[in-house]
């Protein structure tokens, strides 16, 4: 057994370009069996391009794909171990419930016993045996999910493409499908493949996390790693909450790194965050700073500021946006004017805020996330971050 | 009318959608109904002396006795029935191709040329046919330059021209609809197919096909009807051998002045083109209502 046998599904150097615009640049990925990779990006990003690569709808212009270690270039949809959950399920209307599980049995010339045995053996795995009579129009939204998933299981494919197929459920079902399929998927132990621009249903689900923009990769990694340990400006600011500002590195001595921001104030940060910049001090700084790094203590009641290594400021409240366990505050910093978004803590001291309140925020150095200025990286990332808010 | 009972509003309601059908109703009364009742009493009468008539089955009977009637009855059925289906045929990839094939200006343009030809009248066109397919017309003429043959060819007045001349007539009509029909085929269902291990066959067979069934059903009614009715294209292209059933009737009422039977003939018609259309809803299993719909 060699190395690439390891692998359901490998890319590599996969370019789609379409006239002169390059749609997917050079991604490499390896995705291990019975894994969730999902596939996170804003909308344009390159990722449907991606998959209907894999699923053979489109050929790379240069790389190669390869299932379960064997080459799938020039192979064609019908021919290859995938098959696809479309955005829209895109079910057979014309045909009843049973007969769209059947229908890749059939193409496979499976005779009428099996087909009809394995097609109640996955309607009963996905939670809706009873259902084979019914015509598609007869379904709920969540019951045509389970079947259009149903419709590729039953072929036991080799990875499992699925395009956005949460995208046209109401939100309370999104959120319940979200748990259905990761606990699918689980129990099955068939790779799939997910793509998405809804950062949400990426990190729930997923084993690995590819974030991807403008065509390319700019991180694969656990969504543990995507949101605490981002390697882009461009991942820190799409995957979660980010407040967002850019700096000069100022010094870097007694353990912490000085940034002075463009708009006033400075923000310290880990000496580790800037010791690979090439520059060192003077070099342009994207900052970022989750919402919820940031602790809020009523004003002057004790003094963070004091302690060193340790980012303090203050705050007018601008806006409360009350959301249950997702709250948060809009402030005004006092000395700068800069807006920042910061979480209101769930144990309910703050639920006396008002507008106009002034509050103490503090969030250790190692908190502050910091990537040198690249040209197109900055532009990019918050102009995503706008799209995803 | 009385609306003793009703209010003022119910009244006003009323005598509105009353105004409103008016036209359609005069239509229906004036040009369909009363037509076709007296069509059906002139087919039942009989001549016994100069302005006396009698009720009489004469003019049916005379239909289904004299071989020449019914088989030309017979014959026109036929070949309208295989002209539909060419069309058919023939329109489908064309409307495939335009409907899911062609994107943006490539589809207008296909779109367009199939309608071209039906800016000229039906005369004009089948002149054209006439000019291309005579002993001395282009193709002939082509044929005895090329060397391929010695004499002058005739290539109309026979079967074959008049099935080409009523395909071509017909073919927008199978067009429009299938185009329509297949243009609101969502294309991920055709992927679907192939993602699922479907082939060109396959999914054209279990997806495409299925899904465009009321088109296929409406534009199949409209070529039919028309074919069936035709009487220009068979008559020019086809001559005195096209014997087709709408040529009998125009013989009835114009050259024999018989209109008690050309009326017959007229009604059995109708009858036929009902016939065959139900038939074919039935056997293809769609419904009238869907088709038009």
């Amino acid at each position: 057994m060699n190395m690439v046998d390891q692998f359901d599904l490998e890319c590599r150097d996969v370019v789609k370009t379409f006239g002169q615009f390059k749609a997917v640049d050079k991604v490499s990925l390896t995705i291990p069996p019975g894994s969730f990779f999902s596939i996170l990006g804003p909308s344009g990003c390159g990722k449907t391009t991606l998959l209907r690569m894999l699923a053979g709808f489109i050929e790379p212009t240069a790389g190669d794909i390869l299932i379960k270690g064997k080459s799938v270039l020039g192979v064609a949809p019908n021919r290859r171990p995938v098959n696809m959950v479309f955005q829209h399920l895109a079910l057979f209307p014309m045909m009843n419930v049973a007969q769209n599980v059947a229908y890749g049995l059939r193409r496979r010339g499976v005779d009428r016993a099996t087909i009809d045995k394995k097609v109640a053996e996955t309607l009963a795995r996905v939670g809706l045996p009873d259902s084979g009579p019914k015509q598609i129009h007869q379904l709920s939204g969540g019951q045509k999910q389970r079947i259009a998933i149903a419709r590729c299981l039953v072929l036991e494919p080799a990875v499992l493409l699925l395009d956005e197929p949460l995208g046209a459920l109401d939100l309370k079902l999104r959120e319940h499908m979200k748990v259905e399929l990761k606990q699918l998927q689980h129990e099955i132990g068939t790779t799939f493949v997910y793509i998405t621009h809804d950062q949400s249903e990426a990190l729930v689900m997923s084993d690995q996390v590819a974030v991807m923009n403008a065509g390319r990769f700019e991180q694969v990694g656990t969504p543990q790693e995507l949101y605490y340990k981002p390697d882009t400006p461009f991942v820190a600011g799409f995957v979660g909450e980010s407040n967002r500002w850019q700096g000069t590195l100022e010094t870097i001595a007694d353990g912490q790194a000085i940034i002075r921001l463009d708009s006033g104030g400075v923000i310290y940060t880990d000496p580790e965050q800037v010791a690979n910049i090439s520059h060192g001090v003077g070099q342009r700084m994207d900052v970022f700073v989750r919402p919820e790094a940031i602790t809020i203590t009523a004003k002057g009641q004790d003094g963070p500021a004091a302690a060193p290594g340790v980012n303090a400021m203050q705050g007018r409240v601008e806006n409360l946006l009350f959301n249950g366990a997702a709250s948060s505050v809009q402030l005004r910093e006092t000395t700068t004017g800069h807006e920042m978004n910061v979480a209101l803590p769930q144990t309910g001291a703050f639920a006396g805020l008002r507008n106009g309140d002034e509050l103490d925020l503090s969030w250790s150095a190692g908190q502050t996330k910091c990537f040198a200025v690249t040209k197109t990286g900055a532009a990019s990332a918050s102009a995503s971050a706008e799209a995803v808010a | 009318m009385k609306n003793t009972s009703g209010s003022v509003a119910g009244g006003g309601l009323k005598l509105g959608v009353l105004l409103m059908a008016t036209p359609l109703l005069l239509w229906l009364v004036l040009l369909v109904i009363l037509p076709h009742l007296d069509l059906l009493m002139v087919s039942l009468r009989e001549r016994i002396s100069y302005g006396k008539y009698a009720f009489s089955f004469a003019n049916y009977i005379e239909f289904f006795t004299e071989p020449l009637y019914w088989n030309t009855y017979v014959r026109t059925a036929t070949m309208s029935i295989l002209a539909t289906a060419l069309t058919l045929v023939i329109g489908f990839p064309i409307s495939y191709y335009i409907a899911k094939v062609m994107r943006g200006r490539g589809k207008s343009v296909l779109f367009l040329m199939c309608l071209i030809p039906f800016w000229v009248s039906e005369l004009v066109r089948t002149f054209g046919w006439m000019i291309l397919l005579r002993e001395s017309g282009v193709i002939s003429h082509f044929l005895q330059w090329a060397g391929l043959v010695d004499g002058p060819v005739e290539m109309l007045y026979n079967d074959v021209t008049i099935m080409v001349g009523l395909v071509y007539t017909s073919m927008l009509f199978m067009v429009v609809p299938l185009v329509s029909v297949l243009d609101s085929l969502d294309d991920s269902l055709i992927e679907a197919g192939y993602d699922l291990g479907g082939n060109a066959f396959t999914v054209t067979r279990d997806i495409v096909i299925p899904h465009a069934m009321p088109g296929i059903a409406s534009g199949c009614i409209v070529v039919f009807m028309l074919t069936l009715g035709n009487y220009l294209t068979p008559n020019l292209l086809g001559g005195k051998s096209s014997l087709w059933f709408t040529e009998q009737i125009y013989t009835q009422f114009i050259t024999r002045f018989n209109w008690e039977s050309g009326s017959a003939f007229g009604f059995l018609l109708l009858v036929l083109s009902s016939l065959i259309v139900w038939l074919g809803l039935k056997l293809s299993r769609q419904t009238l209502s869907d088709t038009v719909g």
